[in-house]
């Protein structure tokens, strides 16, 4: 089973594609630090018993002139080991990221195979939706979303659900790339004619819908969920950015690169640089792994 | 000299599977003005012929060996020079071949003012000339490809390959999408049109119908290979090669009826991953001896058997 | 009554359109035939005279807009109870689109046993689908394999396994060997015939090639632009077609002559 598997066209393009091998390892391994956080940072950055202000703005590799601590990526402003908190930062922005795409896809795919599957009215109306939607940025959408879903809850469930909130505001944003895709498979499927010939013998639509295209429209998904991956992860860290995304008590890698910029001009340059960095290569790691699956699946588009 | 010479060509293709020969040491020749039919079952090498001539092979394909001469001059090295221009290429789909945006006056007369020293008004006149010779009405010139049927289309597809003035067409399945009343028509039309002009068609089929109404000569081909070629009068009355034999006993006639019982090749075409030794077709062939399994039959005196190819 | 029955039967599709009141296209006009037991109906006509429109009709995929199908004493329409579905079956053009690419030969040729719940088990259905691709020529360990490891010839054999996984009594065959080379045109056409004398199955049969009409069918119909124009034995109809439409089909066919 695995040596038919790594016997596969897939695993052989993957490793005749030296961009796509390396960032399917830089996720792999930045998605098991996420996972394993807790057992691998030096410290937890939120045990406010643990954090001592005199080790605040510690340089990274070098000791602190009060308490001798040295810290691998230096300290923050409070002395919070920044290592530490980009390993939890990470946690935060890969699980929006991964539960927003999640959200995203179940809805994408849903609304797309009716439209394409249903036709008429139904495709009408869900495709004018996902139209009119597309003319906004998605983060625009996201902002809109949050800001409603912000003033329906009451102000002391906020910060609980602040997490749940960006979730739905990212998927509600992108579900439209999944349904167009989907739609359009669907529709292209659905003509063929192994869909007569089930449904000579009586098939119901929905039985249809579930078993016979669906998987056709598996390798489409996996490419966009991989590129949205990506897209989610940004929107993530420019909703933290801008102070509406993951609170301060769960800082993703978007608030620490907030908080950081105000140090940035006082010379603490590490305390925005790193996460940063760890955000921009889990981006383009995610992106280009996106990229290489449609060429691999594509080949004629590219 | 012939128009067009083929000599031992062979292509591969090498992937992670290992090599792949999809040409095995193909020759032949293309007389001006004439009519050669390809047959053989889909995945015999057909299009990859087509193909080759006009150096379209996909990579990882490629030419491994042999040569192919237009006039005497080799066009393997440079076969952008003559594409188009010299060789121009008919498609199953004529929507493949047609810009859905532009009018069919316009590629026309781009294609003509590219190839031909005609500019300005003596194009668009040879456009409108070339659209009576197909039988279209020249004022529609100014119509678009989705506005036409689909035998009007490849009758278009047909002027378009004829207005750069080529030496040689290759049709690959020109008529496969079409029915067969307008079958005919276009493939009449093909062979008038280039007869007018004396230009040779390299036609591609598995019909063996087509074959016997419209070539003069007829190549067959079987898992890469060609195996046996001739006029089409002798490849359809008096077939020398077995394979050829059972193509053409296989192929239904009016003279049956609902009691025959149509010969039947024994087996399949084997993928080109997996071609026997000697002989590509011992396994289904009713008289291999030991020699065919061991040894692969060149073509002589146009056949491609060891048993066949005396006189 | 014939085991097959069509009467009357029409279709018009709408187009639908925002700005103008719906136009018809009117595919099939006033057709009426019948197809005894055990023989095969060929039906003839170019592109877009409504041969697969009738066949969807036939088969209960589609409603005719007037006019009724009754094959075996049931009325057929895409609400008939599922039970009256397991006599007919259908055999495709294409033998890319007709089999889903996702799916296994196993599970595509078990779909049917499963829907009419015909074999009970997972052992029995392996057994049945064993025998049905032995029935079409095919060995038992391509089961396993999926729709692409196959040639056009095999994956038609596919197919047939499939449509006659059900016991069905009646197949329609739209076109099953248009997209075949001739040598595996006669082996599946060949098998086809096997089949009808073995299980005396009957066939509507679908093709725009006349000399396989000549090797398959008992009686033929011809259509021209949704209208059934002339109706003959085989024999017959080649022998002194009555309409000028029919002559000029048989003067255009490009059919070898060996003789
Ligand atoms: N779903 C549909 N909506 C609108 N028009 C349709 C539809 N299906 C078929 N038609 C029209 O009905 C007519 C008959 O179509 P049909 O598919 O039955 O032709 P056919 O004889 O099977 O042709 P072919 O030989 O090309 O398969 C055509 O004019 C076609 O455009
Ligand atoms: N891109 C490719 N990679 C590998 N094999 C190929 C490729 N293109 C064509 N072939 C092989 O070359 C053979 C000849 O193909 P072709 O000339 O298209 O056959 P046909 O006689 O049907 O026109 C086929 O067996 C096909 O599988
Ligand atoms: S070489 Fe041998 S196997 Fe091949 S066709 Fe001739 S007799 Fe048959
Ligand atoms: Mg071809
Ligand atoms: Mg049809």
């Amino acid at each position: 089973m695995i040596a038919r598997w790594l016997d596969s066209d897939f695993v052989y393009s993957l490793l005749r594609t030296p961009t796509a091998l390396i960032s399917l390892i830089i996720c792999l391994v930045l998605a098991a630090c996420a996972l394993f956080a807790p057992w691998i940072a030096p410290t937890d950055p939120f045990d406010m018993s643990s954090i001592d202000l005199m080790n605040g703005f510690t340089p990274p590799g070098v000791a602190n002139e009060f308490t001798g601590e040295q810290f691998f990526l230096g300290s923050d402003d409070q002395g919070r080991d920044l290592y530490s908190a980009i390993l939890y930062g990470l946690r935060v922005s890969l699980f929006v990221g991964f539960a927003s795409v999640i959200l995203a896809m179940t809805l994408g795919v849903t609304l797309g195979l009716l439209a394409g599957y249903l036709g008429g009215w139904v495709d009408a109306v869900i495709m004018r939706i996902a139209d009119i939607q597309m003319t906004f940025p998605s983060i625009l959408v996201a902002m809109l979303i949050y800001g409603v879903a912000r003033g329906i809850l009451p102000p002391n469930a906020r910060a609980d659900m602040a997490i749940t909130v960006l979730i739905l505001s990212i998927g509600l944003s992108e579900w439209v790339s999944f349904a167009r895709t989907v739609r359009g498979t669907t529709i292209v499927e659905k003509q063929k004619e192994y869909i007569t010939a089930s449904r000579l013998i009586g098939l119901s639509h929905l039985n249809i819908m579930a078993r016979h295209i669906l998987p056709n429209v598996i390798n489409p998904i996996l490419v966009i969920g991989t590129i949205t991956l990506a897209l989610a992860i940004i929107a993530e860290a420019t909703l933290s950015f801008l102070g509406v995304g993951a609170p301060p008590t769960e800082p993703s890698l978007g608030t620490l690169i907030r908080v950081g910029q105000d140090f940035l001009f006082s010379g603490q340059w590490w305390i925005i640089f790193f996460p940063a960095v760890t955000l921009l290569v889990l981006a383009l790691s995610f992106n280009l792994l996106g990229d290489w699956l449609r060429d691999f699946y594509n080949p004629r588009l590219s | 000299m012939s128009l067009l010479e083929i000599e031992d060509l062979s292509v591969e293709f090498t992937s992670r599977r290992g090599v792949l020969r999809a040409l095995d040491n193909v020759s032949l020749t293309l007389e001006a003005g004439e009519f050669l039919g390809m047959v053989g079952e889909s995945g015999a090498g057909k299009s990859m012929t087509g193909n080759a001539i006009l150096g379209l092979i996909d990579p990882p394909g490629k030419i491994v060996s042999g040569d192919i001469r237009l006039q005497g001059e080799s066009i393997v090295k440079n076969p952008e020079r003559i594409r188009g221009s010299h060789i121009s290429m008919i498609f199953q789909d004529p929507l493949s071949s047609l810009n859905p945006l532009k009018t069919i006056g316009a590629q026309l007369i781009e294609t003509i003012e590219l190839h031909t020293p005609r500019r300005g008004t003596a194009a668009r006149e040879r456009a409108a000339e070339l659209m009576t010779q197909i039988g279209v009405d020249a004022d529609r010139l100014s119509a678009y490809p989705h506005q036409f049927s689909g035998g009007m289309r490849q009758r278009v597809v047909i002027a378009l390959a004829m207005a750069s003035e080529p030496e040689i067409i290759i049709a690959d399945e020109p008529t496969t999408a079409l029915d067969v009343s307008v079958q005919a028509q276009v493939l009449d039309l093909l062979r008038e049109v280039c007869s007018a002009h004396g230009t040779s068609v390299i036609l591609i089929t598995h019909d063996m119908g087509v074959i016997g109404h419209w070539t003069d000569r007829v190549g067959v081909m079987y898992a890469g290979r060609l195996i046996e070629i001739g006029t089409t009068n002798d490849i359809i009355r008096s077939p020398r090669h077995p394979y050829t034999q059972g193509l053409i006993a296989s192929t239904p006639t009016m003279d049956a009826n609902v009691d025959t019982t149509l010969y039947q090749i024994p087996g399949n075409m084997p993928p080109l991953t997996a071609i026997p030794d000697g002989c590509a077709f011992n396994p289904r062939c009713p008289i291999a001896e030991d020699k065919c399994r061991e040894v692969i039959p060149h073509l002589i005196n146009d056949v491609a058997c060891h048993l066949r190819s005396e006189t | 009554m014939s085991f097959v029955e069509v009467d009357e039967v029409s279709r018009v599709f709408h187009k639908r359109s925002l700005f103008s009141k719906s136009q018809g296209v009117q595919a099939l006009k006033n057709v009426s035939l019948s197809i005894q037991q055990g023989e095969t109906y060929a039906l003839v006509g170019e592109s877009g005279s409504g041969k697969s429109t009738l066949a969807r009709i036939v088969v209960g995929v589609d409603n005719a807009s007037s006019g009724q199908v009754s094959i075996a004493g049931h009325q057929i329409s895409t609400s008939m109870p599922k039970e009256n579905r397991r006599d007919i079956q259908m055999v495709f053009q294409s033998p890319y689109a007709s089999l889903n690419p996702r799916w296994r030969v196993h599970d595509l040729v078990a779909e049917p046993l499963r829907a009419f719940g015909i074999t009970q088990g997972r052992k029995a259905t392996v057994q049945r689908v064993t025998e049905l691709l032995e029935q079409v020529g095919l060995q038992a360990d391509d089961a396993r394999k999926f729709p692409h490891q196959f040639s056009g010839g095999q994956r038609q054999r596919i197919s047939i396994a499939r449509a006659l996984s059900s016991n069905p009594k009646f197949i329609v065959c739209d076109e099953p060997t248009s997209a075949l080379d001739v040598s595996v045109q006669a082996q599946v056409l060949n098998l086809l015939k096997d089949l009808q004398s073995e299980l005396g199955l009957t066939y509507l049969f679908i093709t725009h090639d006349l000399a396989v009409v000549k090797t398959m069918a008992h009686q033929i119909g011809v259509l021209k632009q949704g209208v059934l124009i002339e109706e003959q034995s085989a024999d017959d109809l080649f022998a002194s077609p009555q309409h000028q439409y029919t002559k000029d089909l048989l003067a255009a066919a490009p059919v070898l002559s060996v003789a």
